[in-house]
């Protein structure tokens, strides 16, 4: 397999976009992107467009008919939470593959203000079985994930809450969040309740939004970096869920997630230490409290110890090991087929210093990961170096 | 719907195929020759081992122990909240997701610790009409009386 690198992305602030299509959007990042990596879309062989309420309306073609019909081959990818990432790793892979030289993945979503997702909800209301028969609503499944942890390990609320008061400061110094407003650990507590023990600011947000990235081959970076540091793409994986005894009830958030992260760090050659920052998939509190274990930043059972001694916290906040240093999807909302790639994105402004993640770059970060999980199942993690 | 029917054209309906009514209301899931047991019964192979058609049915208990659970405060349009879904785990080694029925659910986000590992049973209740009105049936647990 070839070295592959990222020369350039894109990302639109993400927000409420009523007025504009999905493919306006990506476009709109998909160009961010080019101007960033210094090429055209004529330089560009491969195009990989993760959406996934459009999914059937060849929605990466429909960017090109914006922004320049150039023939090339367009892969459209939906993978729940984590499209946005698969698409980055199906353009990673034809560049790794020796296949092509310049690859494109942009991450789109328009979600208007679609709100709890999962669950049976429609349909003939006699055998909805949603709120009869338990719930697969996300906030119900994610909050059980939490409550597990407590039962295992006497973990409070107040931990879950603290995650969120961290990433709302987080997001403030962040001009591509939706939402940058702080929120003190009464408020999250006091909020309402949506799925326990996730109160309102524990659960992300909807919204609109867009990311894109150009990958390159290590010969056109050589062509066309011109000195700029660039991110290596050092591991890209992606899972399934393995069958565990709870398959049926109780979506296996956790394995999943270990095994990318076990992978990923092989992959790399790195270990969790080694790691400066964390963008991770916080889609509620709870997740993300069982990622810090699920991707080795604390040992087991030891999540709730972890928030309280200032782990996931910026150094410039006096933390360590920092999570969702962007105000994660907590605050910058969560347009699904988007986020993966906007993670990717904030890790490696981080790491080349790029004047797009200024206001809180992490200091002397060399190198960061990128998680994203999708029910249904799959798990991405990137571990991008320099 | 058809597979959802039973027994009679006109009496109740269980409102997933995994709930029996007759001769009393229980579950009733199916078991592959390596152990793994399912509810649904359509199901063509067995995702923990990969062998297909080596299912045979399963009655399983009444009773069973609560495992975690959530209080669902927001839901779709119509389904009235808050309530109390949570996962049970029953002794033949298979979970089950209902919601808790005879639990107050403001004691249970208070004090989650009483209801881990509660021992709870089977109870089953007409939950709505279906078009052709016949009532749907819906199964829950409560906690154990006896």
């Amino acid at each position: 397999m070839r070295n592959v690198y990222v020369l350039g992305t894109g990302m639109i602030k993400f927000g409420r976009y009523p007025e504009k299509t999905v493919p306006e959007l990506g476009g709109a990042a998909v160009l961010l992107a080019l101007k960033d990596a210094g090429v055209t879309i004529k330089d560009v062989e491969m195009f990989a467009c993760g959406n996934l309420y459009q999914s059937n309306a060849m929605v990466g073609q429909r960017i090109l008919q914006q922004i320049g019909q150039t023939g090339i081959p367009v892969i459209n990818v939906s993978n729940a939470c984590a499209t946005g990432s698969t698409a980055f790793r199906e353009a990673y892979m034809s560049i790794a593959a020796g296949m092509y030289d310049i690859a494109m993945a942009v991450g789109v979503e328009q979600m208007g203000k679609q709100g709890l997702l999962g669950g049976t909800g429609g349909g003939d209301p006699a055998y909805s079985t949603e709120g009869k028969v338990g719930s697969s609503l996300m906030p119900a499944v994610f909050g059980q994930a939490g409550v597990e942890h407590m039962r295992k390990y006497g973990t409070k609320m107040e931990h879950f809450a603290k995650i969120s008061v961290k990433s709302h400061k987080h997001a403030t110094k962040n001009p591509y969040s939706q939402y940058r407003n702080e929120v003190s650990l009464e408020d999250v507590m006091n909020a309402r309740m949506v799925g326990y023990p996730n109160t309102l600011y524990m659960c992300c947000p909807t919204g609109d939004g867009a990311a894109a990235a150009i990958l390159v081959s290590e010969d056109k970076l050589k062509q066309l970096a011109g000195g700029r540091k660039r991110a290596k793409v050092a591991a890209s994986i992606l899972t399934s869920d393995p069958w565990t005894d709870r398959d049926l009830t109780l979506p296996d958030v956790n394995t999943l997630t270990q095994r990318a992260s076990k992978l990923a760090y092989e992959t790399a050659g790195l270990g969790p230490k080694d790691i400066a920052l964390t963008e991770l998939h916080d889609c509620f509190a709870t997740a993300e409290l069982l990622h810090y274990e699920n991707l080795g930043l604390c040992g087991e059972g030891e999540a709730g110890a972890f928030i309280d001694s200032g782990g996931g916290v910026h150094p410039d906040l006096g933390g360590k090991a920092p999570v969702n240093v962007s105000g994660g999807l907590l605050s910058k909302g969560h347009p699904l087929g988007a986020t993966g790639v906007a993670n990717i994105c904030e890790v490696v402004w981080h790491i080349t210093q790029d004047d797009r993640a200024k206001e809180r770059l992490v200091p002397n970060a060399k190198a960061g990961q990128a998680h994203v999980i999708g029910l249904g199942s799959a798990c991405t993690i990137h571990i991008l170096t320099v | 719907m058809a597979e959802q029917a039973q027994a009679t054209d006109t009496g109740p309906r269980p409102i997933v195929p995994w709930l029996k009514l007759a001769p009393k209301p229980h579950l009733e899931g199916i078991k592959c020759a390596c152990g793994a047991i399912y509810l649904d019964p359509k199901r063509v192979a067995c995702s923990k081992c990969g062998e297909a058609g080596k299912f045979s049915p399963i009655t399983l208990s009444d009773k069973g122990k609560v495992y975690v659970f959530s209080v669902v405060h927001q839901s779709f349009p119509g389904v009235k909240t808050p309530y109390v879904t949570a996962i049970v785990d029953l002794p033949e080694g298979i979970s089950v997701r209902a919601n808790l029925v005879d639990v107050d659910f403001a004691q249970a986000q208070k004090e989650p610790n009483k209801v881990f590992n509660m021992p709870v049973e089977l109870v089953t209740s007409v939950t709505a009409k279906d078009r052709e009105g016949h009532d749907v049936v819906a199964f829950s647990y409560r906690p154990s009386k006896n």
